[in-house]
């Protein structure tokens, strides 16, 4: 049985490819609902699936020598037995930490645009939207779309980088059409380059964001800030996985690219050949759009002595400068130990201090203390 | 279009027949169905889910079952993360 992991485009893409192939498979997705990050509870897209789909299923450690998974349900935990297995896991939004970021009210930008598909009400709310990337323009357009008062974008990119992503998007006319589209539903809402949010203030929540634009600073009232400073990739499965030619990934981007990665990572896990050359363009794309969003040095001193840079275990700015590597400070002050795992702080950690994460350890999610007194594998067909 | 295409009908002419009825902190409130707790919890004025080791307010942040930040309690199991888990009539929430 082919297992592929993530029920977003590109686990889709590769679960639709696998059964054209006329192979077994089954999708597992911890979200409640199949779509991923962008077709969150879309049934028509999902619906495709069918009945190899569990969803509010994680991964939580992969025994590659053995070929199984470790997975946990509402059920409890098992081991499942995998002949190929595609990580399609997507990306998570990088957070930086600023003065007032643990404020209620204060989001990641793909994380409001989350919220608000799955359900959150904005009508009326005054939003600001800040950090990096594309991603900023889609979800002012649906948080406008759904009624809400998006006050302003504040981009941290300089002007000149983002007309090398102008130019970018002319060499993909597809994109530029999507970008065309975005430009007018978000008619009147002010988008600031060469700006970005230093602190955000408000009693028990935000109530207003400072910015930096040049040498100028400016406040604007809001009841939520939305802020991303663009992707990460959920890479821990495939840490954890380490070299197997049996554990296949599929890389992630935009949608289209991680369409055709997931196509790809089928042909693969099939073990057909394949012309790759769109997925190589998608590739160059999405190398361009990282230059062109490439992060400003001013950001890595947002955070003051004392702002939290460890949400979990509250540890501060302070207390981890003063640790060498991410190694050290994680025994001292008990960064990244808490229940995110390190999933928001050490990518901020990798910008701000430069150090690698290099301590990723099972399970790849905090599971219940039931779930890891399971192990060993059961390899006799245990069924999902 | 057909009735029965998904995703076909706006929520705007919803029914409060069709609402789901949940406990937040013994209060009712009435949500969409579908929606996520996390959702349902911020659009019924709800702005703080949980405080932090240190004791400051926290609410969710990632929307995407990545940060932990918006652990509540649901029908008695403890730290749930609610953002990824959808409302079910009955349920009994408590932040
Ligand atoms: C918050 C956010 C918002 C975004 N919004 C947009 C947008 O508006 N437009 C756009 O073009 N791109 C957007 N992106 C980029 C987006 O990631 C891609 O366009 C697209 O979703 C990539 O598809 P994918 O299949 O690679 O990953 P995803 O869509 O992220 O799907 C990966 C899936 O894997 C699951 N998963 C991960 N780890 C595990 C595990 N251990 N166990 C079980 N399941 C697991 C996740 O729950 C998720 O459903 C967004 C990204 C993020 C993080
Ligand atoms: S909001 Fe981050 S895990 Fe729920």
């Amino acid at each position: 049985m082919i297992v592929i992991v993530g029920a977003g485009p590109a686990g889709i893409a590769a679960a639709l490819q696998v059964r054209e192939f006329g192979l077994a498979f089954t999708v597992i997705d911890d979200n409640p609902t199949a779509g991923g990050q962008i077709w969150r509870g879309d049934a028509d897209r999902t619906r495709m699936l069918g009945g190899e789909l569990r969803t509010g299923t994680r991964v939580l450690s992969i025994d590659a020598a053995a070929h199984t998974l470790l997975v946990e349900d509402a059920d409890g935990a098992r081991w499942v037995p995998y002949s190929k297995l595609i990580l399609a896991t997507g990306s998570r939004e990088l957070l930086l930490p600023f003065p007032g970021w643990t404020l209620p009210g204060v989001f990641g930008a793909g994380g409001l645009q989350a919220l608000v598909k799955s359900g959150l009400k904005v009508g009326g709310k005054r939003v600001v939207v800040a950090g990096t990337g594309p991603l900023l323009l889609a979800v002012a357009a649906l948080l406008r779309a759904k009624g809400a008062n998006v006050r302003l974008i504040a981009e941290q990119a300089p002007v000149s980088a983002l007309a090398g992503f102008a130019a970018a998007l002319l060499r993909r006319p597809a994109k530029l059409l999507q970008g065309a589209g975005l430009g007018w539903s978000l008619a009147g809402v002010p988008y600031l380059p060469n700006c970005w949010v230093t602190s955000a203030e408000g009693a028990g929540q935000v109530e207003r964001v400072t910015l930096r634009r040049g040498a100028k600073t400016l406040t604007e009232e809001c009841d939520y800030a939305a802020i991303g400073y663009g992707l990460v990739p959920n890479d821990e499965l495939r840490t954890l996985a380490g070299d197997s030619e049996d554990v296949i990934v599929a890389e992630t981007g935009d949608v289209e690219y991680a369409w055709l990665a997931g196509e790809a990572a089928g042909y693969r896990a099939a073990g057909r050949p394949l012309d790759e050359s769109a997925l190589v363009a998608a590739r160059a794309f999405d190398a361009a759009l990282q230059g062109a969003f490439a992060l400003r040095p001013e950001l890595r001193e947002l955070a003051a002595p004392e702002t939290l840079v460890c949400r979990c275990e509250d540890v501060s700015y302070a207390r981890l400068a003063a640790w060498g590597s991410f190694r050290a400070a994680k025994l001292q002050t008990r960064c990244g130990m808490g229940p995110c795992q390190g999933r928001v702080c050490g990518a901020a950690v990798r910008f701000l201090f430069g150090w690698p994460d290099t301590s990723v350890r099972p399970p790849a999610f905090p599971a219940r203390i039931a779930s890891l007194a399971i192990q060993e594998p059961v390899t006799n067909g245990d069924k999902l | 279009m057909s009735p029965r295409f998904p995703g076909n009908g706006t929520r705007r002419g919803e029914s409060l027949l069709t609402m789901i009825r949940i406990w937040v902190n013994g209060a009712e409130i009435l949500v969409e169905p579908g929606s996520s707790v996390a959702a349902a919890l911020l659009s019924n004025g709800v702005a703080v889910f949980r405080h932090s080791v240190t004791g400051e307010p926290r609410a969710a942040l990632c929307g995407m079952g990545v940060c932990f930040e918006c652990l509540v309690q649901i029908d008695g199991d403890l730290q749930v993360r609610s953002c990824q888990v959808a409302v079910r009539e009955g349920m009994r929430v408590t932040t």
